[in-house]
């Protein structure tokens, strides 16, 4: 047992825990924070991603001793409310069936957008293809990427024509 | 509930044989008369159930319960939108409550996708009976008639002065009243919610990561249990070294445990720890010996399937209803197609794994897991435990997907007993390795079927025969050696099929393997579909037909079979893509769970394979509650249907599992999805199932669409698209 610092979601959290402890399971069980699920514990689902400084992990197969002094984010931390416009894309287009890959596919979304505003089909198939999504919402989760797409790229005009104003 | 035939939508648990694993969509009894449903809530005095499926509190918020259980297929809220139309209230505006297995609620299961189609006329009741106690309640303060009265989204008005009461306001009087046995329903053309574009109030929950799932339970002074099974699934502990295993930190103990769930009774080891991830590392550092109780022979696919193929030729067991003659027509005609067609075991895969958590307490448990029925839950625990009912407490989560896995109770049996042992609340999870080698899988099926065409073009005979292992036998003791499995003939059998055919009948024939099998999205639909549809288009090439046109010839005098066909072959554009040479169109069309679908898969040229350019549905729900998810369900039908059919199989050798985790059990990943557009019915039929229906004709579809490609017949599945 080790003592690590953590900071997830802007807040700093201590926590006791065996270096080979995936990050995962700090999240979850010693952070509190159960949006991120676990699906295959081998990088292999995508139920588990979260932002390590902004790009997008699989928690379950990353030991908390590596992570360091890095910012976590977990789908809690996307937005307080559901407004990240990934998540508001994502309830426009009535994505989510049972929902439990959904934390997943969305950090990975809107890590995608975050760092790429105008992604191509190829760019996002491989930003998505690790998350698995077994309820087959894949059709949904293409029109909802577009549609956060479209809303992020109006928000950033608005946000120029505003600040470019004296 | 009088005078239902047990069939395997409906078999409960109550038979007696101790098998956690359930009926799939019991009737509701009584829900509108039952008895004591007008008391008021003794937990909260300020709300009264007005029926058991609407409460009202003072402050006039409508809170209406969810019967069924949501893994996903959007019961959350299709259930109280039917009680909320007739009700008048609008759906988004309400709270949404899971029922927790009370006895006043009826059935409380999800599966069979009977939730709507058993729901909709009771529920509908509930909602206008509710309707009426508060028009009654208002009506006796304004002393005028009911016929003076009207509702309006949450409000009762006086037609003739325009007065209005909340229902919160005529809450406490309408509880009071006695529930009409005989509410007046709504038109259709009344309808303001059901069959409108609504949006699912768990998906907020769901994209913020609030969604309450079995995985995510936590309950204070809780251990967490991992266990560890088998890899020859039925087994006993021989020897257990646990050195290694005990050095982890956080572990509090390893000990024997048992899964215990016909037909699977096997020693297992579980470890206890204060957290997740020690439990898990534990687990994997066991050294256990395992004594198997069955020959490897038994517990192999290969040797299944040729066990399978042995019975082609031999006579199988009859099914009741026939028509015609066959064996003569079929003799007497030249010219004739016959083939085989297999279908793999497959896993239900869902990407939440199996867990429960317990807490024993005496006689009874308190229970907060992710299952398909509460209410066989409910039961199945009471029997286990050998206590009253009312002694099991349970408290149903959202389920991460469940495709009919999570209504066989192993794993929550599992955690009772060993919150049992240790005498505190367990969590218990498996790990996915667990879960996907353990089973159990849809079974691995053979279809035979065999059929004639006569000198002018039109199918005379037909024979299909379901070779294989069955549920009814292996899970509910049915005796199958002289008598067809009645719960098999799903899809293809004259209640679901009706092509019209002269001389046709069907038959089984039952081949048992200790690989542990169940219900899989679908059920025999998914794997019977794959035989018909793709020997109704074997027939037509043998007749010189187009496929879809034999199709119209034989469903001539079947309006929604046909209706369907039309629309698909409109929507799809059928005939300009018959005509092209690179790209390809093929079709199947299914009954199954009430319902109608089928599919048209359109492939191009790929190198040496095929590429899956869109898919097609289109689906005869009768009325859909909520359309935007019968879209969803069908598009999760086609990826599903998709990746039974071009993805992984499940395999075993020397008595175990070959896969265990997602990286040898594939499933379709976001590149590989096609384009799907779905097409629903216009229709006042009664609302048929939709969770499952869309699913049985995707695979044929596609089999018959590389067919019209590149003229090869794929009669084995999986089958891979790179290389037809």
């Amino acid at each position: 047992m080790a003592k690590y610092k953590l900071t997830i979601n802007g807040k700093k959290v201590s926590i006791d825990a065996d270096p080979d402890m995936p990050l995962l399971w700090a999240i979850r069980d010693l952070a509190g924070l159960k949006g991120t699920k676990y699906g295959c514990g081998m990088a292999q689902c995508g139920a588990c991603t979260v932002h390590m400084d902004g790009k997008p992990i699989r928690s379950c197969s990353t030991p908390v001793s590596i992570v360091k002094k890095a910012k976590i984010t977990t789908i809690e931390g996307l937005s307080a409310d559901n407004t990240h416009p990934v998540q508001q894309a994502w309830i426009e287009a009535q994505v989510p069936q049972c929902g439990y890959c959904q934390s997943g596919q969305i950090m990975s979304a809107a890590a995608l957008l975050a760092g790429n505003g105008n992604p191509t089909d190829a760019e996002i198939e491989t930003a998505m293809m690790g998350n698995l999504c077994r309820c087959g919402t894949y059709p949904r989760i293409r029109q909802a990427i577009k549609l956060a797409q479209q809303s992020m790229a109006a928000a950033a005009t608005n946000g120029k024509s505003k600040s470019s104003k004296p | 509930m009088t005078n239902y035939k047990v069939n395997r939508r409906e078999f409960l648990i109550t038979s007696g044989k101790g098998i956690g694993a359930l009926a799939i969509g019991a009737a509701i009894p009584g829900v509108v008369s039952a008895n004591g449903l007008m008391k008021v809530d003794a937990n909260n005095m300020l709300a009264y159930d007005v029926t058991p499926f609407v409460n009202i509190d003072a402050t006039g918020a409508i809170t209406i319960f969810n019967t069924r259980p949501d893994m996903g297929q959007g019961t959350w809220q299709s259930i109280p939108t039917i009680v909320a139309e007739e009700l008048d209230v609008d759906p988004s505006t309400i709270k949404i409550k899971m029922s927790e297995g009370e006895k006043k609620f009826g059935g409380q299961g999800s599966g069979g996708s009977s939730s709507v189609r058993e729901s909709y006329e009771p529920l509908r009741k509930a909602g206008a009976a509710a309707n009426q106690m508060l028009r009654q309640a208002a009506a006796a303060k304004w002393k005028c008639d009911l016929s003076d009265t009207k509702t309006d989204n949450g409000k009762v008005i006086q037609i003739s002065s325009n007065r209005t009461f909340t229902y919160g306001e005529l809450a406490i009087d309408a509880s009071k009243l006695e529930i009409p046995k005989e509410p007046k329903l709504k038109e259709r053309s009344q309808f303001k919610y059901i069959g409108k574009e609504t949006k699912r109030q768990d998906i907020p929950l769901k994209t913020a990561g609030k969604a309450g799932y079995g995985l995510d339970v936590e309950i204070p002074g809780m251990v967490y249990a991992v266990p560890v099974h088998s890899p020859y699934i039925h087994a006993r502990v021989d020897t257990l070294d646990d050195t290694e295993a005990r050095k982890v930190s956080g572990i509090i103990d390893i000990i024997r445990t048992e899964r215990d769930n016909h037909p699977i009774k096997a020693e297992t080891v579980t470890v206890l720890a204060n957290n997740q991830w020690s439990a898990i590392k534990a687990s994997r550092l066991l050294n256990i010996k395992w004594i198997k109780k069955y020959d490897d022979e038994s517990m192999s696919t290969q040797a299944y399937f040729d066990k399978c193929k042995a019975e082609i030729e031999k006579a199988g067991n009859k099914y009741p209803e026939s028509k015609g003659d066959f064996d003569t027509t079929y003799k007497a005609t030249s010219n004739k197609v016959s083939a085989v067609y297999q279908t793999p075991f497959a896993s239900h895969a869902a990407l939440e794994p199996n867990n429960a958590t317990a807490w024993a307490k005496g006689n009874g448990v308190e229970l907060w897991a992710p299952i398909q029925g509460t209410d066989w839950v409910k039961q199945d625990l009471a029997q286990y435990l050998n206590t009253n009912i009312d002694n099991i407490v349970i408290h149903p989560t959202f389920m991460g997907g469940a495709f009919g896995r999570k209504a066989f109770y192993d794993y929550v049996r599992e955690a009772v007993m060993i919150s049992k042992k240790i005498n505190k609340p367990v969590k218990l999870v498996w790990t996915r390795e667990t879960d996907m080698t353990q089973g159990p899988f849809r079974p691995g099926m053979i279809n035979a079927v065999w059929g004639s065409i006569d000198a002018n073009g039109n199918v005379n005979s037909f024979h299909h025969k379901i070779i294989g292992e069955s549920i009814q036998g292996q899970i509910f003791h049915a005796d199958l050696t002289s008598k067809a499995d009645d719960w098999a003939l799903e899809t293809i059998g004259f209640e679901d099929s009706p092509y019209d055919i002269p001389n046709r009948y069907h038959s089984h024939a039952l081949v048992k393997t200790n690989i542990p099998i169940l219900w899989w999205r679908s059920v025999y639909s998914s794997t019977n579909a794959f035989g018909q549809e793709s020997f109704i288009d074997e027939l037509a090439h043998a007749a010189g037909k187009d496929p879809l046109d034999l199709r119209y010839e034989m469903l001539k005098d079947q309006p929604r079979f046909t209706a369907v066909l039309k629309k698909l072959e409109e929507k799809s554009d059928y005939r300009s893509l018959r005509g092209q040479s690179g790209k390809n169109i093929g079709i199947a069309i299914a009954r199954s769970f009430g319902s109608i679908a089928a599919q048209a898969v359109i492939l191009s040229k790929n190198g040496n394979g095929v590429k899956i350019e869109k898919v097609v549905s289109v689906i005869d729900c009768g009325i859909p509650i909520t359309p935007n998810n019968v879209r969803a369900q069908t598009e999760g039908n086609v990826v599903m249907g998709l990746t039974a059919a071009i993805k992984s199989d499940i395999t075993f050798n020397q008595g175990q599992c070959d896969q265990s985790n997602y990286h040898n059990y594939q499933i379709m990943r976001y590149p590989e999805s096609p384009e799907i557009k779905v097409y629903i019915m216009e229709n006042d039929e009664k609302p048929g199932g939709v969770g499952e229906p869309g699913l049985p004709p995707v695979a044929p579809a596609l089999a018959n669409a590389i067919h019209n490609l590149t003229s090869k017949r794929i009669r084995t599945l999986p089958l891979d698209l790179n290389n037809i």
